[in-house]
């Protein structure tokens, strides 16, 4: 009796099987429509040449788009260029401070000082505004008429520049914009790693007689390692993705004799590229390209910190 | 004798000198952290004086924190100008979040309870197939995505707008994170009462994740209000923007009307420092969470 119930139980499928398929089949179906889909649709684009607006012009071309964005002198070469080296400026100018005064905030704020709370609090405050409040309202503080900074700056005697339209003032007043805005988040995430860090490794090293600075570089630091490899990585690709902050406030300029804009990251060219300009397939073969370098990117470091611990 | 007298007044002196230096110090970092806190809140309060000052005042010699003249104006031209509806724009903004945070919550918790308590072929290799894509940068999908929302007809529709937002990964990684940290032994005995697994996730799980749905909606909320890019692409008439591709439409159409410009940016920005006012814990801790899991 058992032996033949078994048998059947084995032959015929499981009752309900298709169950968690119907709870995974909305999220999936969507997943592959606009995450799954576009990724092999993307590549296709960027071997035609292509422009939504004229689909019956659309023309396979190969590797064009691509070899275009590789042969020096050609003006597709000129303008990817130029606004790939001005987002990898960015990083390099956002990246350290962003990773550097977040780090101090969460420091100072972990202590058992009353009001911490409220602090904190205030340093986050800026992350939940829309990127279109914060282009617009750095905007105005940076105007040469009736700007705020410029109203102290006199106060004190000293020429303003004009922030938005000269460099190096421009990037300047953009990474200034962009340390307001997202300092939080970064702050938030050492100080919750901060709060594992155990006590006892603090006492210890007090008793052998270490001072604040000596407990900072020889313990918090180590301890913070595996958080600070995440936080690069994250601020690298937050800075990558650079766009409505330069989009609101210099609109990627100002304009340099070689051509170009001096602030237009690579992300504004994309969406030049091809909702400005009718040029999709380039404009798919740009993000491509530069996905793949910030993929490499985030490998490398990955290695790199995982070598060191 | 008085050697050892001296010795301990001198300890005694030393005592209070550390107290007065750990006094002193814990000064200076308040005074640092109230200066830095100024630093933070002083563009937000200068847009608000901004929004509130007449035109005169905008581009005066001196620096007025506070309006000489306190003013509507700015903020009823706004509302009164039909080129910029910005009323319309707040209500498609309520109801574009509104919808994206329900639909994100119902399809992402289903399918995180099955990632997280069923078992089925394919179950593995299908989850593992989204933690890779977190990885990949959102812009390769930008011009694709585009391309299929135009094909689907949804072009300049709210849909277009909020559609693509539910193939997102991170809400289904979250959530699973937090169902398998809930005791089985609640839903097996429900099993064996006879419920369905969907009664067991409605009436059991959904319940008892109130703190990770509320995390959840609320940051899918915080995203959708205040999206830029995607909104600004997809919707075409004047009358169905958002308002963050309606800022840039301000920026536009009044040249050098900063007054008018900050009483819009006031309008975006307050409903989010509202609510952030009321829920900052859980946000707050949604972030630090987010940034240990990984």
């Amino acid at each position: 009796m058992t032996t033949t119930l078994t048998a059947g139980r084995k032959g015929r499928r499981r009752p309900n099987w298709w169950v968690p398929y119907l709870f995974i089949l909305p999220h999936l179906a969507f997943f592959a429509l606009f995450i799954g889909y576009p990724f092999f649709n993307g590549l296709w684009i960027s071997f035609h040449k292509f422009d939504f607006l004229r689909p019956e012009r659309t023309e396979f071309v190969g590797l064009q788009n691509y070899l275009a964005l590789f042969t020096p002198g050609n003006i597709k070469f000129n303008e990817f260029w130029n606004a790939f080296g001005n987002t990898a400026e960015f990083v390099i100018y956002s990246v350290p401070p962003l990773v550097i005064i977040p780090l101090l905030l969460a420091v100072l704020l972990n202590t058992k000082t009353p009001g911490r709370n409220l602090f904190r609090a205030i340093y986050f405050a800026p992350w939940v505004l829309s990127v279109a409040v914060v282009g617009l309202l750095w905007w105005w503080i940076f105007q040469s008429q009736g700007g705020l900074i410029n109203y102290y700056l006199w106060e004190l005697g000293i020429r303003p520049p004009r922030w938005l339209s000269s460099m190096p003032w421009a990037w300047i007043s953009i990474v200034i914009a962009t340390i307001w805005w997202t300092l939080g988040f970064n702050m938030i995430i050492f100080l919750a790693a901060l709060q594992d860090i155990p006590g006892y490794l603090y006492e210890a090293g007090a008793i052998d007689g270490a001072t604040g600075w000596q407990l900072f570089w020889e313990i918090t630091l180590p301890m913070l390692r595996p958080v600070m490899l995440f936080i690069v990585i994250i601020t690298i690709i937050a800075s990558f993705n650079l766009f409505g902050q330069p989009f609101f406030m210099t609109g990627g300029g100002p304009a340099q004799p070689g051509g170009g804009g001096a602030t237009e990251p690579v992300m504004l060219r994309i969406y030049r590229e091809g909702f400005e300009r009718p040029f999709q397939g380039s404009a798919a073969a740009m993000s491509f390209v530069v996905a793949t370098i910030m993929i490499l990117i985030s490998y490398v470091q990955f290695r790199i910190f995982r070598q060191r611990t | 004798m008085s050697a050892s007298v001296s010795t301990r007044r001198s300890r005694a002196s030393r005592l209070t000198y550390y107290r007065l230096c750990a006094i002193a110090g814990r000064l200076v970092i308040y005074l640092l952290l109230i200066a830095i806190a100024l630093l933070v809140i002083m563009p937000l309060l200068w847009m608000l004086s901004t929004s509130f000052k007449p035109k005169p005042e905008w581009f005066t010699r001196e620096l007025h924190w506070i309006p000489l003249t306190f003013t509507w104006e700015n903020y009823q031209a706004l509302l009164n100008n039909p080129n910029t509806p910005i009323v319309r724009w707040f209500l498609n903004s309520l109801l574009v979040a509104t919808l994206s945070t329900i639909a994100t919550l119902t399809v992402t918790s289903l399918a995180a309870y099955a990632y997280a308590r069923m078992d089925f072929p394919g179950r593995k290799a299908l989850y593992t197939l989204l933690l890779a894509t977190l990885f990949m940068p959102g812009m390769m999908f930008l011009i694709p995505n585009f391309l299929t929302i135009y094909r689907l007809g949804l072009l300049n529709s709210y849909l277009g707008v909020i559609i693509p937002g539910l193939a997102g990964v991170f809400g289904v990684f979250f959530l699973r994170q937090f169902f398998e940290s809930i005791p089985k032994e609640l839903e097996e005995s429900a099993e064996i009462d006879g419920a369905s697994k969907f009664q067991i996730f409605y009436k059991i799980v959904l319940p008892l994740s109130k703190p990770a749905l509320a995390t959840l909606g609320i940051l899918t909320f915080l995203g959708s209000w205040n999206d830029f890019l995607w909104p600004l692409l997809i919707l075409r008439d004047r009358a169905l923007l958002t308002l963050p591709p309606g800022l840039r439409t301000l920026q536009g159409a009044y040249t050098s009307e900063y007054g008018l410009m900050m009483a819009g940016a006031v309008i975006v920005a307050v409903p989010v420092i509202v609510i952030y006012i009321f829920l900052q814990r859980y946000i707050v801790q949604s972030v630090a969470s987010t940034g240990l899991k990984n």
